[in-house]
Parts: structure tokens; sequence; C-alpha cells
């Protein structure tokens, strides 16, 4: 049994479920789609397995206009029109003119990558169908070269994805999926301890109940995050502000929400009846 | 056993095919379960499950299923069983089918049993086999090296109390109609086109222009193509309105994230538009009528929500409008007809179902935009009918013809 164990990194802490998921996709040789909460780390959990199995880490960052093409490779036409022109360089050799796209490149190289697809749901709604060949078979063939392209070491194949748009069906029957959901206050709690380790006890405590407190508003657009929880427990140090004035007021509450509205909607009396303990 | 399972959830409505069932045979067959129920849980839904929409409904099949076997359930027993004689559903699709043929069974036996041998053997002392409470880092209750606690989550829950918390109600899709779901409806809204502005290298053209010259390049620009949509949004506030308030406030919202819009406007009415249209109804600020007329045209598509519901002189009279300080000077179903004119592709979102629109102001509308219902499938179609894929399927027959061009 000597697969890959994904375990967490000392920054990135990974719930059982996760582990789990992460490791069944490396062993099936599976991508595995994530989905959750904008800044419940995502993307960073591409980063961490990277760290973690000590491999090297290929991005893919998809934009509405991204075709799904450009990850394998592009020709690039320009530059040998251009040469052809000026009489640069021999352009019979069309392989030079080939350039490989990030999911081409996990193919080519002979280490095993990590390949983050990350916000799969931007592009256009075909993109991760004309994805499914080259995921399966983990090959490609190249029209200009007549070259084909076969991984030697399948790619770890992280999908992330914000829900934009609907995924279709046959490109999910082939992901292992997982939906990181919000951390509740004991996870948070280890999150906040790898961030911010020498902060006493009883003020992560405070700043847990105000936090949690705040995400349970049904007024607010825009709940607030774990990054943006990191950043507000570093204001309240940096400041000094003691426990005992987290009770009466929330101070630097502009870290958390984003939103003038929803600054408007939490502040005054509200927040005076929130639970304090 | 493990057949059982697989019918549950289907009975429960979760739609797993053989192409997920099979993955996780090999999972379990190659150990990943670690004989725990915790793991099996967190893998069979990893796997079988692909939206989290359906997460609750999941727990509440796992739950149900193994809520009285938890103690005696034995995965590695129960998978054994499946593999000498495994149950495989009459009717197969292509993908099925090639996913079975995919996964040598008979392979995946002998291995496991090879396996099986072998860890009996030596489970409890060796490192290369994971087991509970092991010195593995990986096993269910132990220790992480780096004090990470593994455990479930709760902390050494069994898998049935976790599945039973029912976590992941909220994210149910048949509870709500929520701002995800209409900002992808009205993600249809695309009109791609031509634009003005920054222009991008044409390498077709610009190949064929060279090559006609001998070699000699030319390089070719064209206009990028972009969404073209510009969609100006007129919500009605009025009092009949009131309790449609949050659906119409969603789908504003949505409006509002879905950025691929050229142009996204929107402005408020009460009841019937008239010689202004508010930015802000209770405060009175806004802007005339005429201006917004004056500042559209037949690119935008102008998208009025309302329940269409009022008295017909506020329709058809002048200083009809139902608020007691503005005499207007214009019928409102003037002011209607010259949104009309002016954006032809405009068309009416109601709140109220279909079958309850026969008010005389309803009609009346009707006969100047096509109605459709602020469901989900209603702004589908209306979206379709903008984005110029569907005719536009008229309410009734004495819409003027000049609509459907």
């Amino acid at each position: 049994m000597n697969f890959m164990q994904f375990t967490g990194t000392d920054s990135y802490l990974a719930s059982a479920e996760l582990r789990d998921a992460v490791n069944v996709a490396i062993a099936l040789e599976k991508p595995l789609l994530i989905k959750g909460e904008p800044g419940t780390g995502k993307t960073r959990l591409a980063e961490a397995i990277a760290q973690d199995l000590d491999l090297e880490l290929l991005s893919w960052n998809v934009k509405s206009t991204s075709k799904a093409r450009d990850g394998l490779y592009v020709y690039d036409t320009v530059q040998r029109l251009n040469d052809a022109r000026f009489d640069d360089r021999d352009i019979s050799d069309i392989s030079q003119y080939i350039k490989l796209g990030p999911l081409g490149q996990s193919f080519r190289d002979n280490r095993r990558r990590v390949l983050l697809i990350d916000e799969i749901d931007k592009a256009d709604m075909e993109f991760p169908n004309d994805l499914l060949h080259e995921l399966d078979q983990m090959s490609f063939h190249i029209d200009e070269t007549g070259e084909t392209v076969t991984a030697e070491q399948r790619p770890i194949v992280l999908v992330t994805s914000n829900n934009e748009k609907e995924l279709p069906d046959a490109f999910l029957r082939r992901c292992v999926f997982h939906f990181i959901s919000f951390p509740d206050k004991a996870m948070m709690n280890d999150i906040v301890r790898v961030h911010h380790p020498e902060v006493e006890e009883e003020l992560v405590r405070q700043v847990l109940i105000a936090f949690y407190w705040l995400r349970e508003q049904t007024e607010i657009r825009k709940r607030p995050s774990t990054s943006e929880l990191i950043d507000w427990i570093a204001a309240l140090r940096r400041a000094g502000i003691a426990v005992e004035t987290l009770q009466e007021k929330l101070p630097f509450l502009g870290v958390l929400l984003k939103r003038e509205q929803d600054l408007e909607a939490i502040s005054g009396p509200r927040q005076r009846r929130r639970p304090v303990s | 056993m493990f057949t059982d399972f697989l019918f549950h959830l289907r009975g429960r409505g979760l739609k797993v095919s053989l192409s997920e069932w099979l993955p996780l045979i090999r999972a379990l067959a190659e150990g990943h379960a670690r004989s725990d129920l915790s793991v099996f849980y967190h893998l069979s839904r990893a796997l079988l499950i692909k939206r989290e929409t359906d997460y609750d409904r999941f727990d509440q099949a796992f739950s149900e299923f193994f809520r009285d076997i938890e103690a005696q359930f034995d995965i590695d027993d129960e998978l054994l069983q499946w593999l000498a004689d495994p149950i495989l559903p009459r009717e197969l699709s292509d993908e099925e089918r090639a996913a079975l043929e995919a996964l040598d069974l008979d392979e995946l036996r002998r291995r496991f049993e090879e396996r099986r041998g072998e860890q009996d053997e030596r489970h409890d002392g060796g490192s290369r086999w994971i087991g509970t409470g092991g010195t593995s880092p990986f096993g269910h209750g132990g220790t992480h090296p780096t004090g990470v606690r593994i455990g479930g989550p709760g902390g050494g829950r069994s898998a049935v109390q976790v599945a039973s918390d029912r976590r992941f109600r909220n994210l149910r899709s048949d509870r709500v109609l929520d701002t995800r779901q209409i900002g992808m409806a009205l993600r249809r809204l695309r009109r791609l086109g031509k634009d003005d502005g920054l222009e991008e290298l044409d390498i077709d053209a610009t190949i064929d222009v060279s090559a006609r010259n001998g070699g000699d390049i030319d390089l070719v620009f064209a206009p990028p193509r972009r969404n073209r949509i510009k969609l100006l949004l007129l919500i009605d506030v009025g009092g009949s309105m009131d309790p449609h308030a949050d659906l119409s406030e969603r789908l504003f919202s949505a409006a509002h994230a879905a950025n691929h819009f050229h142009h996204f406007e929107h402005l408020f009415f009460h009841n019937c538009p008239y010689e202004r249209l508010y930015s802000d109804i209770y405060l009175g600020k806004g802007e005339a009528t005429s201006d917004v007329l004056r500042r559209i045209d037949t690119t935008w598509s102008v998208l009025f929500v309302g329940d269409a519901w009022m008295s017909p002189y506020e329709l058809t009279h002048a200083g009809g409008a139902i608020d007691y300080f503005h005499h207007n000077r214009t019928t409102g179903l003037e002011w209607l007809r010259r949104f009309r004119e002016r954006c032809p592709s405009s068309l009416w979102l109601n709140p109220e179902p279909q079958r309850i629109w026969a008010a005389p102001s309803v009609r009346l509308i009707r006969q100047l935009f096509p109605m459709y219902e602020l469901t989900l499938d209603g702004i589908a179609e209306a979206v379709d009918v903008l984005a110029g894929r569907r005719a536009n399927r008229s309410a009734e027959d004495t819409v003027e013809s000049g609509w459907l061009h």
C-alpha cells in the first residue's frame, strides 16, 4: 500500500473528510473537484498538497475566455509568421512554436505534478466537457506536429469551482467531489492558532463568539470568511485591544465586513444585544 | 448488503450510477476505507455524491441505513461478499459498461484477498498496515505527529452520529430559489457581438491576406466579441408587491452580481412607470423617465418586474397615478408603449402565478409585453427570448405583430 498520503501541512489544516477525499482521488487517479464558500481555502489546498507530497504545482487560472485547448498547448502562429517574414529562424520546425499549457506541461514532465485548474466555472459551459477525453486518457494529440503527448506520471488534478455555473454531469461523474464546509468553532480555533500562535486563549474565544454571531446575522450579505478573521485578530493585537473591550464593542469591524450596508446593519444597538460569552 | 446500500441511496433520490459505484468498490478493495465506517462515510460521499446540494439527502440515507447495523457492519466482509457475487444492474449505459470493462473485478478480488491474508498476519506489529489505534499517523482515533486532531469531526463520534447531524441541511436545492440559481439563469443572457474599442489580432484573416501578398505580412485586426447585453431592470415596489419584495430583491442582487453584462442599471417604480423613475423610492431620488428613454436604445433590454395588478385607470387615464400628490399628464400605458418602442426586446416578469393573471390591468400590459412568471423556469424562458434563442411566444393573440421582429 504505497500510495501517497496527504495529511495537511503546518499552515494548512485539513479535516479528516477532506484528507480522505484527497487521498482517494490520488489513489484512484481521478480529478478532485473542490467547492466551498469563498475563503475556505480551495486554492490553498492545491499548494498544501504540493508542499506535503513534495511535488511541483502547476496552476491554470481559468478565465471566461479560456478554451480547453489553451491548457494543452498553444500554437504561436504569430511568432512563426513573424519569423517567416524576417527570416530569423528556420520556420519549418513547427514544434518550436508549440507552447505547452499547464495541463500539457503536467503530462509532458516526467516527474509527477500537482495540477490546479482554478475556478473552472468561469469558462464557457462546454469547457469541462472539452477536457473529459484528456483527463480520462491523460494524453493529447498535437495536430500541427502529429505528436501525441502521454503522461508517464499522471498528475494529481485539483479542480475548484465557485458555483457560478453548473458543471456538466459527464464531468462530475469522473470527479471525486468534496465540498469544504465552513470550519466549525473547534476547527477555526485550530486555524487561528496556526496563524496567531501566541495570542491569549480568552481573546480567541471571545473573537470566535463574535465572529460566528456575525456570520449568523441574516442582514449581512457578504459574510466574513477565515482570511478576514485572521486579519481582524491581527488588527486587534496590533492595537492592543483587551478582552474586556471586546465584550463592550467590536472594534475594526471594517476588516470583517467589506460592504457599507453590512456595517450599518450591524452597528449600534444590535451589537450591544449580541451574546458575549 | 453493499448492493442494498446502493439501492437504498437510489431509493432516496440520489442518482448513483455504476460509473460512481465501481470506483468506490475499487477504493474499498484497495484498502482505503481502513475498515473504518467513518472513513467509509467520507469515501462513499466523495465518490458517489457530486453536488453539495445532495449532501443532506446522503446524510439522511446513510444514517437510516447504518443506524441499527453500525456495530456489526464489517466493510471487508461485505466487500468480499459483493465481489464474490457482484449484483449489477441489467441495463448499462455506454459509460457504465466502459467503467465495468476498465475494472477487472476478479483481479480486484484476488488482490484484495491476498492483501487481507497478509494483513491478518501482521496487522498489529507492522508499520505497513493502517489499523484502528495503530501507530500509523493515518488511523482513526490516533494523534497526528504534528498535533492535528484526526478522528471524525467532533472527535471520535461515529459515522452515523455525524451523518445524523445533517450539517448540510441548508445546502439543499429544493428549499429555496436562491440568488445563485437566478444568477445562473441570468448568465445565459449573453449576446455576443462585435464590440467597439480595443481590437485583437484576427489570425485567420492575417494569414489569408499575408498569403495573398506573397508572404508580406499584413496584420488584420478585428474587434473582440463581447457580451453586448445592456440590461435595465425596472422593479415595481408598490404595495401589492410587498409580499414579493424578497423575491424581487433576490432577482436584483443576482442581476447585480452577474457582472457579465455590458451595462446594468436598475430603477424602481410604483405600480406603473410615469414621468419619473426612482433610484430610491423612499427618498424620491430618481430621474425623468424621458431622460431614461433617451439614454437607452434598441441594444438595451428592459426587464419589468411587477405584478401588473392595479386599477385599469392607473394605466389608461391621465392623472391615474396611484400617488395622491402625483398628477401624470401622460397615461401609464403610453409610457409603457414608449419603452416598448424604444427597446423592442423588453419583457415583463410577474411574481404572481400565471393562473391568476386575469386582472384587466394584466391583460392590458400583456398586450404590450410578453409576460413570464418570476420563477426559475420563467426567468430561463425570458432570458432565452432576450438572447434571441427562442422566438417570442406571445401571451395573447392580440399582441401587436411588431413584437416578433
